[in-house]
């Protein structure tokens, strides 16, 4: 953490170019290299930004083990400032995960694999995915953060668990297509996501970061919109439309410890409470008959 | 009377668009879709109808008025006023344009088959005009941009590998009121957005009349049965008649092999299209 208790924040809304993982990492290389030129220390890409996200078939050539030639470039890229980016992970048994990877000082720091795969209506991630099977925070030089990918968050106990864990800031990469037009300004999407962000950055007294990518694939348009919130509920920086773009926020962690004083919602939380109910349910639920 | 009178407003209040957010990614789809295959132009089949002219519309505000070649084919037994129309949005968007008269080569084929029918003609005659574009689109070095919308696609009111053929289709997710919405708000002459919908075959033809219905009721219908999946009961418990809710679904269930690509006899573990499943946009 810097020594004033700000942290640069850079949300890469970027366009991956669809099953091209080389010119990708070309492109991850440009944006690292001008957010650093912008003074930004922690640098969030979207979610699947190496490959981009109808993959299909291209999910296995697409790839990356976490050890070898590709690891080593990207983990160089993070040298002088912190990195997240979305990429397909493949593991030495050959399962295939969408993951975020935190990269820090040349290292990978937390690997998260995205636990709840959307194959419904227009997705069809579990046919090409392995889900994760954790929600675990991780130490950052800019306190603990924790991360979570698209459709993660559309489950309350996601983001809950994180916030138990004592996540100063939720980093959620997307490549949220865009869907629902009305009358309103805003894509239904985009407006839910907007109320589910800033939702839980409130409740939990926590930074959200949320970056979604742009672009279009085989039709569908990705919205943007990523945002910076605080950890009283206000967004403090956003790109609302669907151009590639560096979002900055120069954000207080200061405000997380003072949001806490005024809101002590964490203080008073009962985990206990939650435990033993959880327990009660999921004990109900596996001794029906039927 | 297919509906009841509070479902017939002149636009169903669900089936509401923002013009300007829906023109925003409809432009910005066809300038990618189009560029990052390599192409900086579209031709088109400009009919003079309200969804042509909506798609030109778009195409020139995507890649530039001098990248998009509008193509105007008339037969002898279209309606004057078609042409006019069409010419109209040409000189308003500055667009190219190209005139071909299929007479000569419809007749021609028909002269084998005199007997044939009104239909098997109107079919020829939309295929027809798809393999001039498709040859056009060689030579202007051009991708062809599709003009059907949603609610013919669903009721299959088009002719298959004719005007249903497209690189790109903009408006394949518009219902027709939705695209008398766009096409007002976009700037396509209010005589052209007003007038009957109709596939030109002859002069006087009316798609409503064919179809039996109008559209804004059809729409009615397609947004409950598509977009919000009511049952026939709940349909009908909204108070639509039940000829309309079944011809309707005849409809959308007897054409939806228009809608994909021919059957393939399955023999290898990895067929095209069933487990052989690549994105169309690969690698771009």
């Amino acid at each position: 953490m810097s020594r004033d208790g700000r942290l640069a924040v850079g949300l890469a809304q970027i366009e991956p170019a669809l099953g091209d993982r080389d010119r990708n990492v070309e492109r991850h290389r440009q944006w690292v290299r001008q957010a650093g030129e912008a003074g930004v220390e922690l640098l969030v890409f979207p979610e699947l930004s190496l490959t981009g996200y109808f993959l299909k078939d291209l999910v296995a050539e697409s790839a990356i083990p976490l050890e070898g030639a590709i690891m080593d470039e990207l983990r160089g890229l993070s040298r002088d400032l912190d990195i997240v980016l979305g990429a397909v992970v493949e593991e030495p048994v050959h399962r295939y995960f969408n993951a975020s990877l935190y990269f820090s000082q040349g290292e990978l720091v937390h690997v998260h694999r995205k636990v709840y795969l959307p194959t419904y209506g227009m997705f069809d991630e579990r046919r090409y995915f392995a889900p994760g099977d954790r929600f675990r925070s991780f130490k950052t030089g800019f306190g603990r953060a924790g991360m979570l990918v698209c459709e993660d968050i559309w489950h309350l106990s996601s983001a809950y668990i994180l916030s138990l864990e004592g996540v100063d800031m939720i980093i959620c990469p997307s490549s949220s297509p865009g869907r629902g037009i009305t009358t309103d300004e805003r894509l239904g999407t985009a407006e839910s996501y907007r109320l589910l962000c800033r939702t839980y950055a409130q409740f939990l007294t926590s930074f959200f970061l949320y970056c979604n990518r742009v672009g279009f694939e085989d039709g569908a348009n990705f919205w943007g919109g990523s945002m910076v919130i605080g950890p009283n509920g206000d967004i403090l920086a956003q790109q609302e439309d669907a151009q590639e773009a560096l979002v900055l926020a120069n954000i207080d962690l200061g405000e997380v410890r003072r949001e806490r004083l005024a809101n002590p919602l964490l203080r008073d939380e009962r985990i206990e409470l939650t435990i033993s109910e959880l327990r009660r349910v999921w004990h109900e639920r596996t001794r029906k008959p039927f | 009377m297919s509906a009841p009178a509070s479902l017939s407003d002149p636009v169903f209040p669900p089936l509401r668009i923002n013009p300007e957010l829906v023109r925003g990614i409809l432009v910005g789809f066809i300038r990618n879709e189009v560029r990052k295959v390599g192409f900086e132009r579209v031709v088109l089949g400009l009919s003079g109808g309200v969804d042509s002219s909506l798609v030109a519309t778009l195409a020139a505000q995507a890649l530039g008025p001098k990248n998009v070649v509008a193509f105007i084919m008339p037969y002898r037994t279209s309606d004057p006023k078609s042409k006019t129309d069409a010419f109209q949005v040409v000189q308003q968007l500055g667009i190219h344009h190209l005139e071909i008269d299929i007479s000569p080569q419809i007749d021609a084929y028909f002269e084998h088959f005199p007997d044939a029918d009104q239909k098997r003609r109107g079919n020829k005659m939309a295929r027809e005009r798809m393999t001039i574009l498709y040859d056009q689109s060689w030579a202007w070095r051009a991708l062809v941009i599709g003009t059907s919308n949603k609610t013919e696609l669903l009721l299959g009111y088009g002719t298959i590998y004719g005007d249903m053929a497209s690189a790109i289709n903009p408006i394949g997710d518009l219902y027709k009121t939705q695209v008398w919405q766009l096409a007002d708000a976009v700037g396509v002459p209010t005589s052209i957005v007003q007038k009957a919908p109709s596939a030109d075959l002859w002069a006087g033809q009316s798609d409503e009349t064919e179809l039996g219905y109008q559209y804004r009721m059809i729409d009615q219908l397609l947004f409950y049965l598509v977009e919000r999946r009511y049952s026939v009961e709940e349909l009908k418990r909204l108070g639509f008649d039940e000829a309309f809710i079944e011809e309707i679904i005849r409809r959308v269930r007897e054409n939806q092999y228009k809608r994909r690509l021919p059957v393939i006899a399955k023999l290898s573990s990895r067929t095209i299209d069933r487990d052989f499943r690549y994105p169309r946009d690969w690698g771009h």
